[in-house]
């Protein structure tokens, strides 16, 4: 019996499989279709995953090439005599390297350029090359320079010119492409010029307040860096050096694409999440129509979980498919990233297949489509066999408990998913808010625009016009989610147009008018007097003298930092205790300040005991510290007591030098101390001809050009901004998907209506004209409802987030909404030939196949 | 299961037994005091009051009446596609009050087959499929040859692999009935068969229902309007306002 049981569940399930794909077979064009609409987003969805799984892997691989050693040990001051000690008992270092910005002059041209000096020792890179045109230059050696290729292409200079350092004239062997760690857009502020380490000292460039790195490389691949950074670790830290392993650095690379690609994640699930709708509604109206079909099945007894079955079976195999081929065209797609992203990317790439994407994949193919066919799918439930009989049946429409769970688990699903990609409970569940919040405005200011439509109909227009809308509300039609799948890509694209509009208003204004735009770094005390005569000279205004002092924490509260870094629950943040402040010391605030607690002293006596300071509010923070607390410094030897008199909100945001610790006036004037100046220059002309003269007269002067640091943001915008257009293109393509879907589903609809105008006298170029009305104002309708979205979340951005007037650009308005109108009208006209030239005959007889 | 078993027996042609089998199988259809009503908002509309009649196993039976008489309803509570409000519907000797839909659903698949007005086959299934699906659901393996061999005897041996939208009314209706039988069933519901065809492929439809009926022993309830086809069976119940009018019993053929 027990056997009988099992033999006849087997067949059932057999016939389950069996009427599934009959049934399937049949309606196979549309069910094609639901695939598609999925295809795109698990594409989007599996390229990202990939290409973040491949640079992961990529930078492990090869992360001992990022630093080019095992491990090295760095400070900012020459090593102290136990840093000494420490290293000769590892074996001794095998390279060391003392850097520094500097400004850089050039024989043959009178360009300057600020230049990250690299004086090195020994073989260092261990690991990956220095690559060199001409190859392999022996520069130290020789005596000679190597300098990076954008800066020789950009001067125009060859090999055989010659650098000048400081006091320094070397002549460079070759141009430098690539070295170990550093990639093209985060050294173009500073670009490397790497010499031997014996011309550091001739340079004379290391002053007071020069920001110097010395660096000490080990090559030692046998060594547990992991153990050695327990065990030597809290002791450098205490010399103010640091242990820095291929391990985290590599780390710490990964993780700033980390982030970058968590954010294109997302992106690309949108993508999906607008496939998954649009299956949602597809079945809907699939099931709809196959109604009669369940009801004569349940009257030749088939039980409604049968029947259930039968389609569910349907949509996991779409699911199936669809996330098989979307992973197939993920995997092809993520070969283009490179491309795309270019020298963002710090590792040579290697493209590898990691089953664990192919499996999400195919795990959100089905589980998504699943999830989200489940509501039209319990219809079926519902579904009596009375409706065999009688063509209009009562159907129940009351929404079972199952159906709530149904959504229910859709949107547990997304911020699962959400979870996985963020691995943060919080955000992840903004995300789903946001999602949420997005797609009910969107789908709120859609349908608002078509009861808008239907109320102030335009009677007046001509009648190809008035169909084409009117076609827009036929029965079952699935205006609200075509709108919506355009809208979401339309508001992707236009947000992030808006965005990078408002990121670089912000820059500019700060670039603006009498904003100081030309920074000059180190001056020394005594080189005041002189590179004011020379923006004397130059006629340009001195805009800003900051003072800069250098200073430790030797104290906090009372209790030495010694003690603190030893103590393993304090809860003091411990770049605090390793940190060189460079504070100033002033009068008053300035305008990107602004006090939250405490009383601001902006000057008091030198002998009157405690000083009072004003601190940043993430140094309080960071430090736990409130108004009232103690802390000591140690300014180049000497301590000073001082009291946190006030806590000051600083807007980082702003280009401009801000300070976390400002001292009073009245106390440091006499401290070792160096300048930073600031001018504005009208243009590059002038800025170039000023540079010029402070190299040639005060060579330790670093000066960095803001318009040229603005630039280089605009194209690093820009190319990231390509990748998320990328994105957004998706969405629309899944649009244009969910279109063509919903074009087929109600072939056999418009068809009767065109052979009915037909029939009725209409010409074939007034049907034309019809149809591009109706798929013209879908389209516009999608498109505006984006950019109003859009504009709104730019201007909300605007207020909350960058502080800025935004001004919308036209772009958005002028190319973005036509270009999809005109894609809309295309697809639709493309689509509906076979509607417009189908004989008359073929609706009376019946016979179309949809 | 015991009374499908006999049913075969009778179809395998030992019809010596046939009155004794009569004698206590009895009644296939019995209704009392039936009575349904279906509200549309406040409205309280009853469709069928009053009805009680029986069918003997093997009868062909008529049900008249004018357009909105409550015959279709009535055959829907008959063949446990609803429930009604009051009384008690006993079909094969089960009691349909009592069932689950899925109960009821088994019941169908097991001894009742319908024909419908509209034909109403599956459009994405071939014909051949069509006629298969009630044995499938049975889980029976033989169901395709089983399947070929009654669109032979409905004369659609070439059209077996067409689907129903490749196929003419009548050709449709054959195939209707063909899988109307398919499952052996001991009642047959046919809802106006004739309804949606012309006079003479109409004809042959009726005598392909006829004949199939007599060769398998099968119980026949038809429902329709065109009372020349009512004068062909043996039992004419006519409907009026949603009672019972008149019960005629036709003896003999």
């Amino acid at each position: 019996m027990k056997d009988l049981h099992a033999r006849s569940h087997s067949t059932a399930w057999r016939w389950l499989l069996k009427m599934a794909w009959r049934d399937g077979k049949a309606s196979s064009k549309r069910l094609l279709l639901f695939v598609a609409s999925i295809v795109f987003g698990i594409a989007a969805v599996v390229a990202i995953q990939s290409f973040g799984e491949n640079l992961r892997q990529n930078m492990a691989l090869q992360s001992k090439a990022l630093m080019g050693a095992d491990y090295k040990i760095d400070s900012n001051h020459p090593p102290k005599e136990t840093v000494s000690k420490l290293m000769d008992s590892l074996g001794g270092y095998q390279s060391r390297e003392i850097s520094f910005p500097s400004m850089a002059a050039f024989s043959g041209t009178e360009a300057t350029k600020l230049v990250q000096v690299r004086g090195i020792e020994g073989e260092f890179p261990f690991y990956g090359m220095l690559e060199t045109n001409p190859p392999n230059a022996a520069y130290q050696l020789k005596n000679a320079a190597l300098v990076d290729a954008t800066v020789m292409m950009q001067l125009g200079l060859n090999p055989g010119d010659s650098i000048r350092l400081g006091k320094v004239t070397l002549p460079i062997l070759a141009s430098l492409k690539s070295i170990p760690g550093s990639n093209a857009v985060f050294s173009s502020i500073a670009p490397p010029v790497i010499i031997p380490y014996h011309f550091i000292e001739k340079t004379a460039l290391v002053q007071t307040g020069s920001r110097v790195n010395y660096d000490f490389y080990f090559l030692d691949p046998n060594t547990d860096l992991e153990k050695l950074d327990e065990s030597i670790g809290k002791v450098l830290d205490a010399e103010d050096a640091d242990l820095d392993t291929h391990l985290s650095t590599s780390q710490r690379l990964g993780r700033r694409y980390d982030n970058f690609g968590k954010f294109l994640n997302l992106v690309a699930f949108i993508a999906l999440l607008l496939g998954c709708v649009g299956i949602a509604s597809s079945v809907q109206i699939y099931i709809k129509e196959k109604v009669q079909s369940i009801a004569v099945l349940k009257c030749l007894g088939a039980d409604n979980r049968q029947v259930f079955l039968i389609y569910l079976l349907q949509v996991i195999a779409i699911g199936f498919l669809g996330g098989l081929l979307g992973t197939f065209a993920g995997v092809l797609l993520q070969q283009f990233f490179p491309y795309l992203l270019g020298d963002l990317i710090p590792v040579s790439f290697e493209v590898a297949v990691f089953p664990t994407v192919l499996f999400v994949g195919l795990l959100l193919g089905v589980v998504m489509s699943v999830l989200f066919s489940l509501n039209p799918l319990l219809g079926t439930l519902h579904i009596s066999p009375l409706q065999a009989l009688r063509v209009e049946g009562n159907q129940t429409k009351r929404k079972s408990k199952s159906q709530l769970f149904a959504s229910a688990a859709i949107i547990l699903f997304i911020f699962l998913f959400a979870l996985w990609v963020l691995r943060n409970p919080l955000y992840a569940l903004s995300f789903v808010l946001g999602i949420a919040l997005t797609f009910l405005i969107l789908a709120a200011v859609a349908s608002l625009f078509i009861k808008l439509i239907k109320k102030y109909f335009p009677v007046g227009w001509h009648f190809p016009a008035r169909q084409g809308v009117k076609n827009l509300f036929r029965p079952q039609n699935q205006t609200l989610i075509l709108v919506l799948a355009i809208g979401i890509g339309t508001f992707l694209i236009s947000t992030l147009y808006f965005t990078k509009d408002l990121l670089l208003a912000q820059a500019e204004m700060d670039a603006q008018a009498n904003n100081p735009n030309l920074i000059l770094l180190d001056v020394q005390s005594d080189q005041r007097q002189a590179v004011k005569q020379i923006l004397t000279n130059a006629e340009l205004d001195l805009t800003d003298e900051v003072p800069i002092v250098t200073m430790r924490l030797h104290a906090i509260k009372g209790i030495l930092t010694n003690t603190i870094r030893k103590d393993s629950t304090s809860r003091i943040n411990r770049w605090i205790l390793n940190h060189e402040f460079r504070v100033t010391y002033r009068d008053s605030l300035i305008a990107s300040e602004e006090i939250q607690q405490g009383k601001w002293i902006g000057q008091v006596d030198q002998n009157k005991g405690i000083i009072p300071i004003s601190v940043s509010d993430n140094l309080a923070r960071d430090a736990d510290l409130t108004v009232g607390d103690t802390l000591t410094f140690n300014v180049q030897g000497v301590l000073m007591k001082t009291q946190v008199s006030s806590i000051r909100a600083v807007d980082w945001g702003r280009v401009q030098l801000n300070f976390t610790v400002l001292f009073p006036k009245g106390i440091l004037e006499n401290a070792p101390q160096f300048w930073v100046l600031s001018t504005h220059v009208p243009n590059e002309a002038a800025s170039a001809a000023v540079q010029q003269d402070l190299v040639r007269d005060l060579p330790n002067i670093s000066v960095i050009d803001l318009r040229q640091v603005l630039a280089l943001v605009e194209s690093l915008l820009s190319k990231i901004a390509w990748l998320i257009n990328f994105m957004a293109f998706f969405s629309i393509l899944t649009g244009l998907i969910v279109l063509l879907g919903a074009l087929k589903t109600s072939k056999y609809q418009r068809i009767k209506e065109n052979v009915l105008l037909r029939t009725l006298g209409a010409k074939g170029n007034q049907i034309f004209k019809i149809v591009m009305f109706e798929y013209g104002f879908l389209g516009l309708l999608g498109g505006f409802t984006g950019v109003i979205l859009s504009l709104i979340s730019s201007q909300v951005m605007a207020i909350w987030l960058f502080d800025a007037p935004f001004i919308p650009s036209w772009v958005p308005f002028l190319v973005l909404i036509p270009g999809i109108v005109l894609l809309v009208i295309f697809v639709g006209l493309t689509n509906s030939f076979a509607v417009i030239k189908s004989p008359p005959l073929s609706v009376l007889r019946k016979e179309v196949n949809v | 299961m015991c009374v499908l078993k006999l049913s075969e027996f009778l179809y395998l042609g030992c019809l010596t037994n046939t009155k004794l089998f009569l004698l206590f199988m009895s009644k296939i259809l019995n209704v009392r005091n039936l009575k349904k009503t279906y509200s549309s908002g406040s409205n309280q509309l009853t469709v069928l009051q009053e009805i009680n009649f029986d069918i003997e196993a093997r009868e062909t039976f008529a049900i008249v009446g004018p357009s909105g008489s409550g015959k279709t309803t009535l055959l829907g509570l008959c063949a446990g596609l609803d429930s009604c409000d009051t009384g008690e519907i006993t079909l094969c000797n089960v009691p349909l009050s009592g069932l689950s839909e899925d109960e009821l659903a088994k019941l169908r698949n097991q001894k009742v087959g319908f024909v419908f007005q509209n034909f109403q086959l599956l459009p994405t299934l071939t014909a051949l499929e069509n006629v298969a699906v009630p044995l499938e659901l049975q889980g029976d393996k033989n169901a395709l040859e089983v399947a070929t061999e009654l669109l032979g005897k409905v004369g659609l041996q070439d059209r077996i692999h067409h689907y129903p939208s490749q196929l003419s009314g009548g050709e449709q209706q054959r195939v209707a009935v063909a899988r109307a039988f398919s499952n052996n069933p001991e009642i047959l519901f046919a809802d106006e068969p004739t309804g949606n065809l012309d006079t003479a492929t109409g004809e042959k439809i009726v005598k392909l229902l006829f004949d199939l009926n007599k060769e398998r022993g099968t119980t026949l309830v038809i429902v329709t309007h065109d009372l020349e086809l009512a004068q062909q069976t043996q039992n004419i119940l006519k409907l009026k306002g949603g009672r019972i009018v008149e019960h005629e019993k036709r003896m003999s053929l």
